[in-house]
């Protein structure tokens, strides 16, 4: 079986920390994957205006990439990128009508009828290793931390395209991931809300109240951190930070970590692998605090 | 919120054109109000997703597109994945800023965002937001 994998515009730059650790992590874990030789941007969000097709041939034209490079499955991490893909892919099977008329559009490729899966790497890692079969693979379990893990939109909604391969439900397959390394899930009640996505652009002022939101109720279930799979939510979440704490009374710094990077650490892979530079301060310091990764030799 | 109707504000037009763009039927809306409860933007919404179906219903699209509220709608799916009628409501909001944006009156001005926040946004936020934002 072979697994293409589709990096998406943000992990090629100011997400290389999520990219980075996670594409390492497949590697010691021996999971194949080879990015697509050419993909474009998949448009960011589905487009929902059902007259509109032209905004579904960008991330029908990837998936037809991954088709054509014999891949079964499509990966993806961004929570965006997956959402868009597994949409549009599912369009591609199900809506005979829409198929035709953007395949006919697309005259220099084959028709594409839906043929490759979308899985995001989180599925990839339980179908693959499965939670039990990772939790063997752990050098370094993270004992002691508790993280909130933040789902956000993507990840699960519409429904059809909800990870975790369950039918309806709460979603756990962040928890499972987290409990396989050895850290703490907690419960918090914004875990599946909006973290305020593009409202930075048009509403400001209520994306931070959003924001603030999500950021208080992850501070009241006294969790650690925050762990998610979206380049957005990283930015609402994370680097607006001291703009929330200056508009929202009472929210501390919380650590925000990409998933695939507290999995580099809990399997013991060297720290560069988690580019934890381009996090906010506090999550380098919380793994140095907390004694997750040795602290470098000249502060020895 | 107090609205007379008169039979001559029906816009039967505006209410073919969202049915049209959002694939949905506005008419399944039983007012229950589940939409609102759990939309996240709702407390900043002078109109409400349930109103803005209601106002709909019958005819008065025009004030649902003259307020904030298909733009503080950030399309989470929260509304649609928990209406008891099936509506996607998401599509309905889209509709209503698809309406507006197909007359080339854009929400933002990639001009007038200041340097430093292009250069500290991470691409995903400023491709979505011009994909949602602008015509």
């Amino acid at each position: 079986m072979k697994i293409s994998y589709y990096p998406g515009c943000t992990l090629k730059t100011k997400a290389k920390n999520l990219e980075d650790s996670a594409l390492a992590s497949l590697a010691a874990l021996g999971i194949e994957v080879e990015e697509l030789e050419r993909w474009n941007c998949c448009g960011a969000v589905f487009s929902l205006a059902d007259d509109d097709l032209i905004h579904q041939v960008a991330p029908v034209r990837d998936l037809i990439r991954a088709r054509d490079a014999g891949a079964d499955k499509l990966t993806t991490l961004c929570a965006q990128c997956y959402n868009v893909l597994a949409r549009a892919n599912r369009l591609m099977r199900e809506d005979e009508e829409k198929r035709k008329t953007i395949n006919l559009f697309m005259d220099e490729e084959v028709d594409y009828h839906g043929e490759v899966e979308v899985v995001h790497y989180l599925d990839l890692l339980r179908e693959t290793v499965g939670w039990d079969g990772l939790r063997e693979r752990v050098t370094v379990p993270l004992e002691g931390m508790k993280v909130a893990p933040f789902y956000g939109c993507s990840l699960l909604r519409p429904s059809e395209v909800a990870i975790g391969g369950e039918d309806g439900g709460a979603p756990r397959a962040l928890q499972d991931f987290l409990t396989a390394l050895g850290a703490t899930p907690v419960k918090f009640s914004a875990s599946e809300e909006c973290c305020g996505a593009y409202e930075v652009l048009v509403n400001p002022v209520e994306g931070l109240k959003r924001a603030g939101v999500v950021l208080s109720s992850v501070q009241e279930s006294g969790a650690d951190a925050i762990v998610l799979s979206c380049p957005l939510c990283e930015y609402n979440l994370g680097r607006k930070q001291p703009e929330i704490q200056a508009a929202v009374a009472g929210v501390r710094d919380i650590p925000v970590f990409y998933f695939t990077q507290l999995l580099a650490v809990a399997l013991g892979l060297d720290v560069t692998a988690g580019r934890f530079e381009l996090n906010i301060p506090s999550a380098l310091k919380l793994l140095r605090d907390r004694k997750y990764i040795e602290a470098p030799a000249t502060q020895v | 919120m107090s609205i007379t109707i008169l039979l001559r504000a029906l816009d039967r037009a505006m209410l073919e054109r969202v049915a049209e763009i959002s694939g949905q039927n506005v008419y399944k809306c039983m007012q229950c109000g589940t939409c609102t409860s759990v939309c996240p933007m709702s407390g900043d919404m002078e109109i409400t997703p349930r109103q803005a179906m209601l106002l709909i219903q019958h005819g008065l699209v025009d004030m649902v597109l003259s307020s904030r509220t298909p733009w503080l709608c950030a399309s989470c799916h929260s509304c649609q994945v928990r209406c008891p009628r099936g509506i996607e409501v998401t599509r309905v909001m889209e509709a209503l800023r698809q309406i507006i944006l197909r007359e080339n009156r854009d929400m933002v001005n990639p001009r007038e965002i200041p340097a430093e926040a292009i250069s500290e946004m991470p691409q995903i936020a400023l491709v979505a937001g011009f994909r949602k934002l602008t015509s």
